[in-house]
Parts: C-alpha cells; sequence; structure tokens
C-alpha cells in the first residue's frame, strides 16, 4: 500500500515559512520533515509523521512551482495562477533573493561565469551552504546582474523596482553587481578578515560618490539615461585623481601637509609619533592608489591596496579606531589649507570615500 | 436574429516563447463563435502583445448564444510552416444574457492549452446587444437566472417555488470517436472540451425552457454532471429547483406580506377536498397525512411498523435497485398542534390537501434545495434513498437519450414511493449521481423526505393573511420540523417516539436523519461534528450481467453496513440527528466503496440519545465478561468525553415534570447485530445513562470488535478545530472573515493482493483520517477555524487505487463566545437566510425559542417588537444562544430593510461605475500601466478572488449574482516525470483550474464564488508511458460582495470599482 499521490491546493496558496527557509536552505524533503520533527511541530494539531511528511512535499511541489514566477517578482504580482497575499508575496521574494554572507563573501567580485559556478561545490564544502542554496544564490546574483546590466538609470533603484526587494536588500545587491562589475579582488588572504557588509558599505560608498550617476545627483533626468551609470567609475574623476599626485612629489607640499597635520595632532593620541614618523609613508599610500586607479588592474586591486598600504602600516603601530579617525580628518581636511593645491574639489570627493571606506575596514 | 455578441481583443501578456531563435513570438488572435471567425494582426516578436482590435461583431441567434462558448484562440505566426497554436479560452456568454447579471465580461484570461497548461494571459472584452424576442415558440430562455446555491440566494425572495426541473443531453464521446486514431491528442482534447461546453449549454437552454414553462424566472440549486460512459458515450445531465424570483427592493418589503401575488384566503379552500379525509388532521385522531402509509413499491423493510429487528432490513432489498429509508422517525399526521384551535381543523386540512394535490399533480415534488426560508419546511420525515445498477450500451441516436432518461424516471418514482411511504409529500435535499466502472453503472438519488408550506407552491393559491398563520404553524419553528409528518400506528419502520422535548404536544423520532442542512432556527444543544462511516467490499472480478447482479446483490448490505456505522457513530458523540447526510457507493473493478457523510447535532426536540451498550454472545464466561467490561468502560468514557467535547449539556428535563406525559412509554429495545435477549442481561450494565435505552452491539464475531475499534479510533478535531459538511457548523455563530477554500486529492495504490473486508476499510478509513489529519496541521494558524462543507468523494479510478477528493472551506470564527452577540450583529453570516427572505414581520416571542417546553406560541412565528425581545434575551444556556442569535438575525433584517434603499443605489451607482470604466479605456488606468512594459514595476494588478463552497462569505454581503460558473477542463500530459510525477500534474491543474474561475469571476466583475464545487476529477495515469490526463468540472456563482461594515455607499463603490481595475482587500 502506498500513496499514489498527494496534492492540497488552496484557493489562497498556503505557505509555511518554516518549510521555505527549510526549502531554500536547500534541505530535502526528508531531511527537512525531519528538521520539523525535531523543532516540535509534532506537538501542534496532534500530527504525526505522515501528515507532517505530505505537508512538506505538498509545500516543496508550490515553492518549487512559484520558482519561475520569483525569477521575475514583478510577474508574481500580476499572474494569476497563485492568489498569493501581497505580504506574503514580499515575503518570498524578499527571503528567496536573500543569501548567506558566507557564500557571497566568497563570489564577491568574482566573474559571475559558468567557470564559478563549477566552484560551487567547493563553496558549499566551505561554507557549509548546501549546494542547492549556494546554486539559488549565485543564479540571484547573476539573474541580478544581467537584467540591470542592460538597464538605464540608478543601480538601487532599478533593483528594487524589478526585483520588488526592500531597501537593504537592493542595496545588497547593488554592491555585488557593482563589484561583480568591477572585478574588485576580495579573496587575497589579507582581505579575509572583512565581511559582506564591510564590502557592501564601501561598494555604496564608491557608487554614491565615484561613478558617473553620482555627478548627476538623483533628481537629474537627464543623467538617468546613461548606461551603467552606477556600475562604471567615473573615467574624468579618474583621471583628475592622477593631480593629486602633486601632493607626495612637491616636497614643499608634502611637508607643509605634514607639518599641519602633526600641530593639529600634537599631544591628541597616544600614537602620535608613529604616526609623524609614517606620514609621508602612509601619504604616498593613499595619493598612489588615487593616481593608479585608471588602471583597470589597480581598480581591482583596490581594496588590497588599501589594506596593505594603509590599513597594515596603522594596525601593526596600534592605532585605535579613535586615531584612525582623527588621523584621516585631519589629513584630509588640512589640504584646504595649502592654498597652492588647486584640486581641492577632486580631493574631497576621492577622500570622503577612502576615508568611510578605511573606517569601515579597520577592525579586527 | 435576435442578438449581436461584440468582441475585442485588446493585449496579451506573458506569452510563451515560441520561436527559440528570437526567443519572441509573433502572436495573432482567432476569435470564434459558431461558425464564424475573426482574425486580430500579427503583433510580431512580442511577448507582451498589445492587438487593441476592432469590434468583432457577430450577429446570432439567442439560442445559440446560450448554447455556444465563444472561442478564443492564440496563435504563433510561421511564415513557412503551419502556425502554433498558444492555447484556448473558451468565454461563456450566458451571464451578459440575464439582464440583472453582468453586463460586460473584460479582463485578463489564462490562456490555456490541455498539454500545456496556462501559458500567458489575454485582455478580452465582450458585449451582448439582445433585442426583444416576440416569438413565442422560441428555443431559447434567455433571462432565466441560473443559481448553484441551495437556498434561496441572497437578496431574492421565492415568490413561488415551482419545483423540480431535470433535463440531461447525451452525445458520443470524441476520445471514442474513430477520428481519435488519427488525430493529436490536443485536438481530441479540445473537441472534447468544445463539446461538452456547447452540451452544457444546450442542457441549460432546455432547463430554461421548463422554467419559462413553468412561469418561473430562476432555477436554484442548479446541479450538473457528467457521465463519461467511455464507449457507450457521454451523458450531461443537470437538475434543479425552479422558481419565481424577486430582488428584494427597498419599500415593498417592510410590511408587505410575502405574496403579493397570491389570490385571497378563500381561494385556499375552494378545492372540494375529499370529506372522508378530514377527520384524520383532528388534533386527536393522528392518522396519515399523506396518502395513507403506502406500502407498495416499498421493496424495503418499511412493512410492519412494530418489528424490532432490523438485521431483517436488507433481506428485504432488492437486487436491481436497492432502496433504504435511513431516517428512523416516526409519528402522527402531520402539524396537528395542540395550539392548533378547533375551528382551525377543517381549514387547514383543506389547505393540506390542496397542497397536496397541488405537489401530486406535480410528476415529482422534489426540491434541491437544502436551505429554506423559515417556515417553508414543516416536518421532516427522514432520508429516501434509492439504487439502481444498469449496464451501459451504446448510445444510438443521441436526439433520443430516452433509455437514460427512464432510468432516472424510475429512480425517482422510487424515491417518490418512499416519500409517501413516510407521510411525506414532498423530498427537499435532493440529488443524483452516478458511479461509472467499465459498463456497469450504479445510479444513485437521495434526499430528505419532508412536508411543505404550501404558500409558496403555486401562485394564486395563497395569502391567507395573517389570520391564517395561525393555523399554518402550529408548531414552534425551532422544532416543528422535528415533528414526524407519518402515522404513529403505521410507522414506515420501526422507531421510538417521544414527545417533542420543546413543545411536548407532538411527537418526535429518537433519531433523524436529513440531507439538508440544519434549519436556521432550529434549536441545538451544544456544537455539531462531521460524522463518516467508511465501507470497503471486495467483489469478484466479472463481466455484464453477472456482474451487475453482484454489485448489486452486495449494495444493500453495505448500506446497512453505512447505516450502523453512522448510527453507532452518532450515539458515540452523544447526539440524536444527522443533517447533510450524502452516501457515495462507488464501483470499482473488484471492489465496492461506501462513504456516509454527516453532521450530527443534538436537537434539543428530540429525546437524549440511549448509550452504546456491549454484550458477549456467551454470558457465562467470566474472563469474555471482564473483557466486554473495559469495552464498555471505554465507550462510556468516550461518550463522557465528546459531550464534554461538543458542549451537549441539555436541559434536564424530567419527562414527569412535563405536562404531557408519554403515553405507556414503550419498552424500547433497538438491536443492532444483536438478538434480543441479551438485552435483558445487558440492562445491568446500564450503569451511566439511567432509563434512557442504549444502542446493543453485541461482540459475536470478529466483524464486531473491528467496528467497535474502529468506533473508539476515530479521532476528534484537535483543539480549536471543528468540522461539519454542512453550511455552517451548528453551535458557531460569530464568524471572522478569515477563509481558505480547498480542494485536496490523495490516491492510494493497494500494493496487498488478497486483502480482506476488514483490511480494507482499514486502510480506507485511515485515508479518510488522515486527509482529515492533515487539513487540520495545514491549516493550524486559522485556529480558531471550522472546516465547513467539507466534501469527500471517492472514486476507485483502477483496480488497485482508491481516489479520495475533497474540497471543503476553513473559516475563522471569533474564540470569545460572550462577544458573539457583538459579532452577530457585525457579522450575520447566513443571517441573510432568514435576512432579506424574511419578508413577513416576525411574530416570535422571545422565549419561543427557548427551549422551555411552556413557551407560547403566539400565532404567527415571527417577530415585530425588536426592542423588547431583544431586551428579554438570556444569554444564559446555549440552547438560548442559539435563539439570541436568531434573533440578532431577524434584528439584522430590519436594519437591513431599512437601509435598503441605499443598497439599491449602492447597486446601481456599482453597475454605473462597471460600464463606465469600460466606456472610457477599455484598459482601466492600472492595467494599461502594467501593460506598458513587461516588468510592470510593483503593486498588484489581479484582482482578489474568494471561493467558498458556502452560499455566502463571512463578514461580507452579497449584491449581485453574476451568473453561474460552469466549467470543464481536461488536461494532458506526455511528461509526467518532468511535471513532477502524479501529484505535480495535478497540483498544477488544480491551481490552473483556480485560476481560470476567478479570472472569469474577476472578468464579470465580480471578487467572489459561492457555492463553489468539483463536481468531476477524473485522473487517468500511465507512469510507464510518462503519461497522464485529468478531467474536471467545477462550478459555482459568481457574485460581487461587500464587506458588512461598508456603510457608506460610496466607499463602497469606489472599493468595487477599484477591484475591477486593481486591486482589492486581501484575503488571509
Amino acid at each position: 500500500m502506498s500513496v499514489e499521490l498527494d496534492v492540497f491546493v488552496g484557493n489562497t496558496t498556503i505557505m509555511d515559512e518554516e518549510v521555505y527557509q527549510l526549502w531554500l536552505d536547500g534541505y530535502t524533503v526528508t531531511d527537512a520533515v525531519k528538521v520539523r520533527m525535531e523543532g516540535g511541530v509534532l506537538d501542534e494539531c496532534e500530527a504525526n509523521a505522515d501528515v507532517v511528511l505530505s505537508d512538506t512535499m505538498d509545500q516543496y511541489r508550490t515553492f518549487h512551482m512559484c520558482e519561475r514566477l520569483l525569477h521575475s517578482p514583478a510577474k508574481l504580482a500580476n499572474q494569476l495562477l497563485y492568489q498569493i497575499t501581497p505580504h506574503r508575496q514580499t515575503i518570498l521574494i524578499e527571503r528567496y533573493y536573500a543569501f548567506d554572507d558566507g557564500f557571497v563573501r566568497e563570489v564577491l567580485g568574482k566573474k559571475l561565469s559558468k567557470g564559478t559556478k563549477k566552484d560551487l561545490d567547493d563553496i558549499s564544502a566551505k561554507t557549509g551552504v548546501t549546494l542547492k542554496s549556494c546554486r539559488r544564490q549565485f543564479d540571484n546574483f547573476k539573474r541580478v546582474f544581467k537584467v540591470v546590466e542592460e538597464l538605464k538609470g540608478p543601480l538601487v533603484e532599478n533593483i528594487r523596482h524589478h526585483f520588488l526587494l526592500s531597501d537593504k536588500l537592493a542595496k545588497d545587491y547593488a554592491a555585488i553587481v557593482f563589484f561583480a562589475n568591477n572585478r574588485f579582488e576580495t579573496g587575497k588572504r589579507k582581505l579575509q578578515y572583512l565581511t559582506f557588509q564591510d564590502f557592501a558599505f564601501c561598494a555604496g560608498q564608491l557608487i554614491n560618490n565615484w561613478t558617473v550617476g553620482a555627478v548627476a545627483g538623483p533628481d537629474s533626468f537627464v543623467d538617468n539615461m546613461v548606461e551603467d551609470m552606477d556600475v562604471d567609475l567615473d573615467k574624468e574623476f579618474l583621471q583628475e585623481l592622477k593631480e593629486l599626485k602633486i601632493l607626495i612629489t612637491d616636497k614643499d607640499l608634502l611637508d607643509q601637509h605634514k607639518s599641519l597635520v602633526c600641530t593639529a595632532l600634537r599631544g591628541k593620541t597616544k600614537t602620535f609619533n608613529e604616526m609623524e614618523a609614517n606620514f609621508k609613508n602612509l601619504s604616498r599610500g593613499l595619493v598612489n592608489i588615487a593616481a593608479k586607479l585608471t588602471n583597470t588592474k589597480d581598480v581591482r586591486d583596490f581594496f588590497i591596496d588599501l589594506v596593505e598600504k594603509f590599513i597594515e602600516p596603522c594596525r601593526s603601530d596600534r592605532w585605535t579606531a579613535a586615531d584612525m579617525k582623527l588621523y584621516l580628518t585631519h589629513y584630509t581636511n588640512s589640504v584646504h589649507i595649502l592654498d597652492t593645491f588647486k584640486h581641492q574639489i577632486v580631493w574631497d570627493r576621492y577622500m570622503g570615500v577612502i576615508k568611510s571606506c578605511i573606517f569601515k575596514m579597520y577592525h579586527d | 436574429m435576435p442578438g449581436k455578441l461584440k468582441a475585442k481583443i485588446v493585449a496579451g501578456r506573458h506569452l510563451p516563447v515560441m520561436d527559440r531563435a528570437s526567443d519572441l513570438t509573433d502572436a495573432f488572435v482567432e476569435v470564434k463563435f459558431g461558425n464564424t471567425t475573426f482574425k486580430t494582426d500579427v503583433y510580431p516578436k512580442s511577448l507582451n502583445p498589445q492587438w487593441n482590435s476592432e469590434w468583432f461583431k457577430f450577429e446570432v441567434d439567442d439560442e445559440d448564444l446560450q448554447d455556444e462558448p465563444l472561442q478564443i484562440t492564440v496563435l504563433d505566426h510561421d511564415t513557412y510552416s503551419a502556425n502554433d497554436a498558444i492555447g484556448k479560452v473558451y468565454i461563456d456568454i450566458d451571464p451578459l444574457l440575464c439582464t440583472e447579471a453582468a453586463s460586460v465580461i473584460s479582463g485578463w484570461f489564462p490562456i490555456y492549452d490541455t498539454i500545456h497548461g496556462i501559458r500567458g494571459e489575454i485582455n478580452v472584452l465582450v458585449k451582448v446587444e439582445l433585442f426583444n424576442d416576440l416569438n413565442r415558440f422560441r428555443q431559447s430562455s434567455c433571462g432565466v437566472k441560473f443559481f448553484c446555491t441551495t437556498s434561496i440566494p441572497r437578496g431574492y425572495r421565492a415568490a413561488t417555488v415551482h419545483g423540480f426541473v431535470e433535463e440531461l443531453v447525451v452525445n458520443e464521446d470524441p476520445e471514442y470517436q474513430w477520428i481519435d486514431r488519427i488525430r493529436t491528442p490536443r485536438a481530441s482534447n479540445e473537441a472534447r472540451q468544445r463539446l461538452i461546453s456547447l452540451m452544457s449549454g444546450e442542457l441549460q437552454r432546455k432547463i430554461g425552457l421548463k422554467v419559462l414553462e413553468m412561469g418561473g424566472n430562476a432555477v436554484v440549486g442548479y446541479l450538473q454532471c457528467f457521465d463519461l460512459e467511455g464507449e457507450s458515450g457521454l451523458v450531461v445531465r443537470a437538475i434543479g429547483t425552479a422558481c419565481s424570483l424577486e430582488k428584494l427592493s427597498s419599500g415593498s418589503i417592510l410590511n408587505t406580506h410575502t405574496h403579493p401575488n397570491t389570490a385571497p384566503a378563500s381561494n385556499a379552500c375552494n378545492s372540494p377536498s375529499k370529506d372522508g379525509k378530514e377527520p384524520v388532521f383532528g388534533e386527536d385522531l393522528p392518522s396519515s397525512s399523506g396518502p395513507p402509509t403506502p406500502f407498495r413499491a416499498l421493496p424495503t423493510s418499511s412493512s410492519s411498523p412494530p418489528p424490532p429487528f432490523s438485521p431483517s432490513k436488507p433481506c428485504s432489498r432488492q437486487s436491481s435497485s436497492s432502496d433504504t429509508d435511513l431516517s428512523l422517525t416516526p409519528k402522527t399526521g402531520m402539524g396537528s398542534g395542540g395550539s392548533a384551535g378547533k375551528e382551525a381543523g377543517p381549514l387547514k386540512t383543506l389547505l393540506r390537501q390542496q397542497t397536496q394535490t397541488a405537489l401530486e399533480q406535480r410528476e415529482f415534488p422534489f426540491f434541491t434545495l437544502t436551505s429554506f426560508p423559515s417556515a417553508f419546511l414543516l416536518h421532516v420525515g427522514g432520508v429516501v434513498n434509492a439504487r439502481s445498477v444498469k449496464l451501459l450500451d451504446r448510445i444510438h441516436n443521441p436526439d433520443e437519450p430516452e433509455t437514460r432518461d427512464a432510468w432516472w424516471e424510475e429512480i425517482r418514482q422510487e424515491i417518490k414511493s418512499h416519500a409517501k411511504a413516510l407521510g411525506c409529500h414532498a423530498v427537499v435535499g435532493y440529488s443524483e449521481s452516478t458511479s461509472i466502472c467499465e459498463e456497469v453503472c450504479i445510479l444513485s438519488a437521495s434526499g430528505t423526505a419532508a412536508i411543505l408550506n404550501h404558500r409558496y407552491m403555486r401562485e394564486g393559491c395563497l395569502d391567507i393573511g395573517s389570520t391564517d398563520h395561525r393555523f399554518e404553524e402550529p408548531s414552534p419553528p425551532t422544532c416543528g420540523f422535528c415533528h414526524i409528518p407519518y402515522d404513529e400506528l403505521n410507522m414506515p419502520f420501526p422507531a421510538q417516539l417521544t414527545y417533542c422535548y420543546h413543545c411536548r404536544r407532538q411527537k418526535v423520532p429518537d433519531v433523524l436523519f436529513t440531507t439538508i442542512d440544519l434549519p436556521a432556527e432550529a434549536a441545538v444543544t451544544g456544537k455539531g461534528c462531521h460524522i463518516q462511516a467508511r465501507l470497503c467490499r471486495l467483489k469478484k472480478k466479472a463481466q455484464g450481467e453477472v456482474n451487475a447482479t453482484a454489485i448489486s446483490n452486495l449494495l444493500p448490505f453495505m448500506e446497512y453496513e453505512l447505516h450502523t456505522q453512522l448510527m453507532n457513530k452518532l450515539k458515540l458523540r452523544s447526539m440524536n440527528a444527522l443533517f447533510g447526510l450524502r452516501i457515495q457507493i462507488s464501483v470499482g473493478e473488484n471492489m465496492l466503496l461506501g462513504l456516509a457523510s454527516a453532521t450530527g447535532v443534538y436537537l434539543t426536540a428530540l429525546p437524549a440519545p440511549g448509550g452504546i451498550q456491549i454484550a458477549g454472545k456467551t454470558p457465562g464466561d467470566p474472563s469474555n465478561e471482564q473483557h466486554i467490561l473495559t469495552i464498555q468502560k471505554r465507550i462510556n468514557d468516550a461518550i463522557a468525553k465528546n459531550k464534554e467535547l461538543y458542549q451537549i449539556n441539555p436541559p434536564e428535563l424530567t419527562e414527569e415534570g412535563v405536562g404531557s406525559p408519554i403515553p405507556e412509554p414503550r419498552q424500547r429495545s433497538r438491536l443492532f447485530r444483536s438478538h434480543s435477549e441479551s438485552s435483558d442481561e445487558l440492562s445491568e450494565l446500564d450503569l451511566s445513562h439511567g432509563k434512557k435505552d442504549a444502542f446493543v452491539l453485541e461482540i459475536d464475531d470478529t466483524d464486531a470488535v473491528e467496528d467497535i475499534h474502529s468506533l473508539l479510533t476515530d479521532a476528534n478535531p484537535p483543539i480549536g478545530f471543528y468540522s461539519c459538511n454542512t453550511e455552517t457548523m451548528p453551535g458557531i455563530y460569530n464568524w471572522t472573515s478569515g477563509i481558505q477554500m480547498f480542494t485536496s486529492v490523495r490516491i492510494l495504490r493497494l500494493s496487498n493482493t488478497n486483502l480482506t473486508n476488514q483490511g480494507l476499510n482499514k486502510i480506507f478509513t485511515d485515508l479518510c483520517e488522515n486527509l482529515l489529519k492533515s487539513f487540520y496541521f495545514k491549516l493550524r494558524s486559522m485556529v480558531p477555524c471550522c472546516l465547513c462543507h467539507l466534501n469527500f468523494t471517492v472514486a476507485v479510478p483502477e483496480e488497485e487505487l482508491i481516489q479520495v477528493a475533497v474540497t471543503a472551506v476553513a473559516m475563522t470564527f471569533d474564540k470569545d463566545q460572550t462577544q458573539e452577540k457583538l459579532a452577530e450583529k457585525l457579522i450575520p453570516k447566513g443571517g441573510s437566510d432568514t435576512d432579506e427572505q424574511l419578508q413577513f414581520p416576525l411574530e416570535l416571542c422571545a422565549d419561543s425559542s427557548n427551549s422551555q417546553p411552556s413557551s407560547k406560541i403566539s400565532g404567527v412565528p415571527e417577530s415585530t417588537n425588536i426592542s423588547s425581545r431583544a431586551a428579554s434575551v438570556d444569554y444564559g444556556s446555549f440552547a438560548d444562544r442559539c435563539s439570541t442569535w436568531l434573533e440578532l438575525l431577524r434584528l439584522k433584517a430590519h436594519t437591513i430593510r431599512r437601509g435598503s434603499v441605499k443598497t439599491s443605489r449602492r447597486t446601481q451607482s456599482l453597475a454605473h461605475s462597471v460600464s463606465s470604466l469600460e466606456h472610457s479605456s477599455p484598459l482601466p488606468e492600472g492595467r494599461s500601466r502594467s501593460l506598458r512594459s513587461s516588468r510592470s514595476f510593483g503593486g498588484s494588478s489581479v484582482t482578489v478572488v474568494k471561493m467558498t463552497p458556502l452560499s455566502f462569505l463571512p463578514g461580507t454581503r452579497i449584491i449581485k449574482y453574476l451568473g453561474i460558473i460552469n466549467m470543464f477542463f481536461i488536461r494532458e500530459t506526455t511528461s509526467l516525470r518532468e511535471e513532477g510525477g502524479v501529484s505535480g500534474f495535478l497540483h498544477s491543474f488544480i491551481a490552473e483550474v483556480f485560476a481560470m474561475v476567478r479570472a472569469h469571476v474577476a472578468a464579470l466583475g465580480g471578487n467572489a464564488v459561492v457555492s463553489y464545487s468539483m463536481q468531476d476529477c477524473v485522473l487517468m495515469e500511465n507512469p510507464n508511458k510518462n503519461q497522464a490526463q485529468c478531467l474536471i468540472n467545477v462550478s459555482g456563482d459568481a457574485v460581487i460582495c461587500v464587506r458588512e461594515s461598508d456603510q457608506d455607499s460610496l466607499a463602497s463603490t469606489t472599493t468595487i470599482g477599484h477591484s475591477c481595475s486593481s486591486t482589492t482587500d486581501v484575503t488571509t
């Protein structure tokens, strides 16, 4: 005796959030049943193992059938096949597009190609995220990437509208797309201590300040027509960054800058001596990063450079986060007093981002 | 040429990719009606084409309009090869033919393909211009309204109930025609869908004609079924109740009498009655009210009243047609109540006789309704039931479906005679069904024998004015229907009679079985519960006549077994009546399945059920005795537990204390599976149930042990859940608005080849029990809730398979019983039953609905003084609560009447808003926006359509019926594995069917389907070939409903107008 067929269809599609999560996490039906039973679901409604199994299979089937629609969430709202409350639709989409920080950290900055997809089993083994879930997350990244690639206008807005995601999730996806597009190196051992949220924050900074879209501003309609406005860095700006080199090539300027910073810092921090000693090195590091950004290769190494040229020396000198804040503030602001330096705007645009990125990245 | 049909193809969306090279589609549309076809232009390279076609006009007969569906085919244009079909939409034009229903069909329809399922959507606009037809001999019946709802639809009142209408049409099944060998599965499926669509259109038209002939304007309780007889053909048949409905409008309701068009009282008396019969109805002379209880035509046990041995019953049943009257009811001539004054006697008699003659003139005094306006149903006799086994042969001439007609005629006659035997002149809650396996077909019909108030029966025979009411309703509505309609001395079957526990004036049976819903005004103690009897019987495989005989020999035993099970389960729950009883017997090649479902209640008017007693065959054996004692204890415990669970605490009524003592209480002894001698020795065991007599179960064989075991293993629903198969749960009134309709199908494969009857029974019982458990588990988030209208359908699709399909609705209710008065004001659920249909001012005094037998029935059982009554209500006991609820309903009825001007205005403005919407632009704002790009941003543009098998939606009011939904779909696959196996296949098909129903309702401008049902779900699979095919037939009434709380007409108009274009409120 065996159950040949077993279906349950509600006029309003019934979805259990717990089972949905198990499905998203790539559990097999059998494993999901086990998890549910251990979770005490049997105590509810005098259920037995058969009932839970039947329910789980049903739910899995429903999710499987809805998955096609979740690939283009806007369809979910005006499709006729499943009657799902808007509230539930939002949950379905949001959860479907949610990802594991551990997983995304592994693929961040990698090309979203078939090659990477083949490595997913390694990533799965490393992160402990099931392969099924890895595939879903990877496909989500790829799908979002493909869709926004062809669109004009602001990146975050596009993602939010096309995938009906929350603001937070849309921003995270913007970061993923941005990293994948610019192929930032994130995998080096020195960068391992950084979390996805660190990178996402930095990506947000770069998108908001260094891209073409950033200049146009959110209210400008004309520039909404520019393609990839939020995905590619502003080429003109990158060119202009070369001008900053004068801060380290011109000896006078360099000295002047140093003395201004040191005057401001003296007595305010325990690590003053180290700061003073390292000033030129650190300044050279930052300005050189700026000057090299015209090369795609160097753009990729942006974060590794930041860590190697600036964060690591500071860390070895045992700067505190407060020291860092103090130093960078004065380092940035002192430039305004240098009369001979003509590139204040570029400097601010550059340092604004660098400053917040370093603040975010400066931790253990 | 009385009609012009106009259709416009607006746009498509989400089309499938038909050209792999470009990942796009070059779509165009063919619009076909009858033999005329129009085409749109090709909209190249798009998955979201905007055809925006001209209006395609079809000039047609209204006969065709009724029969034919509008057929829309979406195709992909291909320059070099044949155009590929994407899918089709069939649109039933019928709702547009009725002035009161929808005026335009406009909306997104899923494009359906029988092989691929839903493939995108198409936006269509359809209108009809009808010209007046003066031809008297017309073949069409445009304008007759159809309702699936088995009660008088909300917002209407029945001026006259004309009675039974039936029709059937037959044809060859395209699947079995020679051409099927050479055409594609798709072509074959489409031919079948189209044919059935045509046939049901024709059927509806023919029924409509009959209704017009009878002088009616509507069919209520319309039930259409398909019999797929395979080689021998395809039968579409329908039954319904013809009525003259009047729309309730503001002014007329308040104090006008129900029957404005009825003749003066005298008219009622002028039928020269057989005087001889007159004394018969005198109050002290109980005798037959109907024809003297006929034993003729009753092969049933009904023969002699006193013999107590029911086991004789099955033996007397005949082979080819097994008759059963399941009701165990007894009693005097009908409503001859003490309160009816002497002078009332003759007039009443005359009236009744007239009614009866009126009814008897009719071939079949049947009613498919299951609930009635109050005072319509006078007495209920019990369930009448007839089955017949037939051998199918090819239908040679489709135009003369005489054989099938004759078969049904035969069965109906039998039902009629059963009803007569019960002293009843009518059958209510009537339904018919078939079960087919190969060439054998079981035809079944069942209903509830009843005596009806003739006022509704015939135009012109009524309205006797209020004086007459006194004679008409001698018994209070809370218990009147329980009073036996038959002759006490000539009882059609053995039963115990007592005086009504409610009014103490009339006799009532000890148990009452019915197929109808619990009358709204009935007094009930505690809550009800779903009771199911399940049975499997193996049979030898055989062919032809031998097979048919074998089946018909088994039938009576099955019915008897089912009946016994029901009775035992009822007793175990300490209840005394069953409502909504439905017994199905399904035939398979090597077994028969029987399933009886009903809702048990404790009717306050009926005596408390005795317990169940266990007896051993050999009284002397001490070890055995011990065993029996343990079982007895378990049963007693179960009864006590159930009493608590269902809150059955009947008011203590000592029989002596009551005014009219029961004359000579006979020694009652009902013995099931037992011998009479056992009863003596058992009385010692009868500890807990006092003087009440008990059911005796004798453990004389393993069968009985099994029975007792299964009796005790039936699980009660978990805490927070209730279930019933009637419209609503007796004892629960405060519904909140959460609803969830669902369909569930489960098929079990029996791998064990040598199963015994017991083994099979166990499997079948577990299957049903597990299904229920699954429902409770799935719906646990809705607690507290009640599964209503649980409708189980069993089938044996193949030799080793058992299929159970269930459709039901889960409805939430307010746990807090004390709030129920408040809640009731806001949510008068089926109150509308009483609501709008109660046109006469209700004159029921508050205490009449009290369970006290002393209550005085002051003439009319209807009420006037609201305020005083409301004040006098006592919420103390549960029984009272019921009446309280009724009071409130009535109160509500008044409020509604007062506000009804507003109501009608609302309806108008609504219609206006719909039409204006359609005038302004084919695409309401919401839609056109979403059309602009494939990626419409945010927001749902899909109307939420609620579905329910009930006739109402809690917390809402139906403001308009838009027409009947009757759809038939076939789905086939040749890639079963890829679609997730049979479960995946059926799951998506059912979801698709729901989607198509919702889309049609939304296109009619509606937001809900009531009285939804899935008549057929036939699944055939061949996993080895990776193939499966499924047929589903669904029906229901499309309606517009508004939330009860939306008092502001303006607000509600906008809500609806809005819902047409975009979102409405959200179902939970």
